[in-house]
């Protein structure tokens, strides 16, 4: 016998770049290597997680490696703040404070620190939330992409929400606080000079005072979930799966901008499964509805809130169906990994 | 968002299906050859609101699930080597060769990069004349003018360390041999709009004369294919078999006659092997005699290549029209997105995964 492993070569035997996309390859790594090492974990995976002992109190903690670090509309410190307040939105609960952390790369432009580290402490100071602890880390140059950044929150539920991404009912009405693809394409664009950048910015907002707003709605408002990597599709699969419930879409009610569109026309990308940093999917009891939407549209972050569809009384359990613009019907998968610009 | 609302018009689109409802007295089938067509048409699910009879038989226009297995192994095997900086069209990634695929090659080390043009790998073989900077010229008439283009500005460079694994195909010879084929079902064409925006369709009037068979150039959109279905339909009902266009705003009979020219200039005709169908004379391009210095087949010599295709996968039946995803035993079990058995379900154009995509699971072929 020999040290070397007789097992034949497996390509799942590789970290993929598409495991770091949020969709199905995510899950799948979730699934098989990383939760099962951590112990059970019984339940939905959610945007922030409830503190154990400690109802009111939820945490969350995401790392950015967006690259470039600057982009229209936004750059990795903002969406540092944004990205963390936003999963603890979509639990329901203000923020009140950050840690952050920081990974640079040995050679890094003190001036390009600065300015992400400005944009970061700007965006936190505008959201109203302390950053109350951090570490730097510094590493040899290629070890990381220019900085990375991790952000952990913690937050306080108050008022009556208590969303889930499992609390998704049938007969609820599917609430789209604003249009999707900007993010994601306004990245694309930039790090590749495709050329879109001039008409494209990033939607990155915090949404903490939108989901505040929602508050007084209560127990109407199931579940939030702010569509980040894998796009629309992957949340809506997330809370139809969570849920076990059947959601559908309509494709001529969800806002897709014009040169978001002509990117993903051209690049062969569905807008669906674009990343967005500032917009939320809001699953709202029927009778709650034009008020959510109402609310949603009296602030400025959800100006262009619109209802795409609804969670239908029966229907094929842990399926997002699409009626598509010329009337028929289709199903909305789950994003397999990230997404490949096509030849032609 | 006027140029797209336009040919997305829900209200039209129904009309254009009322008038198909009124002109179809009888069943159909029609192939459309490309595989973005195939891509509108299952994602909106026009395939399924078509009258009774009138059917679509999905063809082999998908440049990545016809790219011939030998083709992607050989690529590999160049991209794996030391040195290498290997540039391919982003849904090129994915597609299974004989024992892996580029993600994960370039998961092992390999320098595997994203190109959205044939001049970006140019311009890194610029930025890195220590490196060898290989492109993999894959598609149909339509990427052939701008991988022209690459070698002709590669050679103006005088670039030594830039060269093209090619593996062009060309349309019109795989219409004829599907036609030739004596159980070929397609009594109607709608040609790819962009290949002929290049190409023209003068080669497309003498298949129309000779196999009787109406050619309609559509475009991508929803509302286009549903048009080129209903000329398609009208020429089969009044028993005409003419080129007609679609697709006016983008197409005129004559192409775009500088395109044709850098192509014939780098390029020259020759067999070329389809992955699941199988060798079709004059059905390919490859770098012309003046260019194979830029030929990377023969700058790297790759030995001991030996494509071996998963016997379970039906790819050939798929890219023909004979057979749909559905029929396959693989399909959506052993054969998904995840693990792909053949290529019509790595690429998003790929029947197999618009079908898997769409969540398209209870159709069987008529026949």
């Amino acid at each position: 016998m020999t040290l070397a492993c007789p097992t034949p070569f497996h390509e799942d035997e590789v970290v993929l770049i598409g495991h770091g996309a949020g969709g199905r390859l995510t899950a799948e790594l979730l699934d098989t290597v990383v939760l099962p090492a951590l112990g059970d974990q019984s339940g939905p995976l959610e945007d922030a997680a409830l503190l154990p002992g400690h109802p009111d109190l939820v945490v969350s903690t995401d790392s950015f490696v967006v690259s470039p670090l600057f982009f229209p509309g936004a750059d990795i410190g903002s969406l540092a703040v944004h990205g963390t307040i936003n999963d603890l939105a979509m639990r329901g609960a203000w923020p009140l404070a950050l840690s952050v952390a920081l990974i640079v790369e040995e050679g890094l432009p003190l001036a390009e620190l600065r300015s992400v580290i400005q944009s970061l402490g700007k965006a936190a100071h505008a959201a109203d939330v302390p950053v109350i602890t951090g570490d730097t880390k510094v590493v040899g140059r290629g070890a990381v992409d220019k900085i990375f950044i991790n952000t952990t929150g913690i937050g306080r539920r108050r008022g009556a929400l208590r969303l889930s991404a499992a609390l998704a009912r049938p007969g609820d009405a599917v609430l789209l606080s604003g249009p999707i693809g900007l993010h994601g394409t306004t990245v694309l664009s930039t790090r590749e000079g495709l050329g879109f950048e001039s008409d494209i910015a990033s939607d990155s907002q915090p949404l903490h005072r939108l989901v505040r707003a929602l508050a007084p709605l209560g127990e109407h408002v199931h579940t939030l979930r702010d569509p980040t990597r894998g796009g629309l599709a992957a949340a809506l699969n997330e809370i139809a799966r969570d849920s076990s419930v059947a959601v559908e879409i309509d494709e001529s009610c969800v806002p897709v901008p014009e040169a978001v569109a002509s990117a993903c026309d051209l690049l062969g990308l569905d807008p669906l499964i674009v990343a967005n940093e500032g917009c939320m999917v809001a699953f709202v009891a029927p009778s709650a509805a034009d008020e959510a939407l109402a609310t949603m549209r009296s602030l400025p972050e959800g100006r262009n809130a619109v209802r795409i569809g609804e969670v239908l009384t029966d229907g094929p359990r842990g399926r997002v169906t699409l009626r598509t613009l010329v009337g028929a019907r289709r199903v909305v998968d789950m994003p397999l990994g990230e997404q490949l610009p096509r030849i032609c | 968002m006027k140029y797209l609302d336009e040919y997305r018009d829900p209200a039209l689109a129904r009309h254009l299906l009322d008038e198909l409802r009124n002109t179809a007295t009888r069943p159909w089938r029609i192939m459309e050859v490309c595989g973005g067509q195939t891509h509108t048409l299952v994602r909106q699910g026009i395939d399924e609101l078509l009258p009774a009879g009138v059917r679509m038989i999905h063809g082999p226009g998908c440049p990545v699930c016809v790219t011939p297995l030998e083709t992607l192994d050989r690529a590999m095997a160049v991209a794996a080597r030391p040195g290498v900086i290997f540039t391919s069209f982003g849904d090129m990634l994915r597609v299974p060769g004989s024992d892996t695929d580029m993600l994960s090659l370039r998961a092992r080390g390999a320098d595997v990069r994203v190109v959205y043009t044939p001049m970006d790998a140019v311009r890194i073989a610029q930025e890195r004349p220590d490196r060898e900077v290989v492109f993999l010229a894959v598609g149909f008439e339509t990427t052939a003018p701008a991988n022209a283009m690459a070698v002709l500005h590669a050679d103006r460079l005088g670039l030594t360390n830039f060269s093209m694994l090619v593996s062009h195909v060309l349309v019109p010879p795989a219409m004829t041999a599907l036609l030739d084929d004596p159980d070929c079902e397609v009594q109607a064409f709608l040609a790819a709009g962009h290949v002929c925006a290049v190409m023209g369709w003068r080669e497309y009037e003498p298949i129309a004369e000779r196999y009787r068979v109406p050619i309609v150039i559509t475009g991508f959109e929803p509302l286009d294919l549903l048009e080129g279905i209903l000329m398609a339909v009208d020429q089969l009902e009044q028993g005409r078999f003419e080129v007609e266009n679609q697709y006016v705003r983008a197409v005129r009979r004559s192409g775009n006659t500088e395109a044709q020219d850098a192509v014939r200039m780098v390029f020259r005709v020759t067999d070329r092997a389809w992955r699941g169908i199988g060798a079709l004379p004059d059905s390919g391009l490859e770098l012309a005699e003046s260019y194979r210095q830029f030929d990377a087949a023969l700058r790297f010599d790759v030995s001991g290549l030996c494509p071996t295709e998963d016997p379970e996968c039906i790819a050939g039946a798929i890219l023909t029209g004979a057979r749909l995803p559905t029929d396959c035993t693989a399909y959506g079990t052993r054969c998904t997105p995840r693990h792909p058995l053949g290529a019509p379900m790595v690429s998003a154009e790929g029947t197999c995964a618009a079908f898997h995509a769409a969540g398209r699971t209870k159709e069987v072929s008529p026949s």
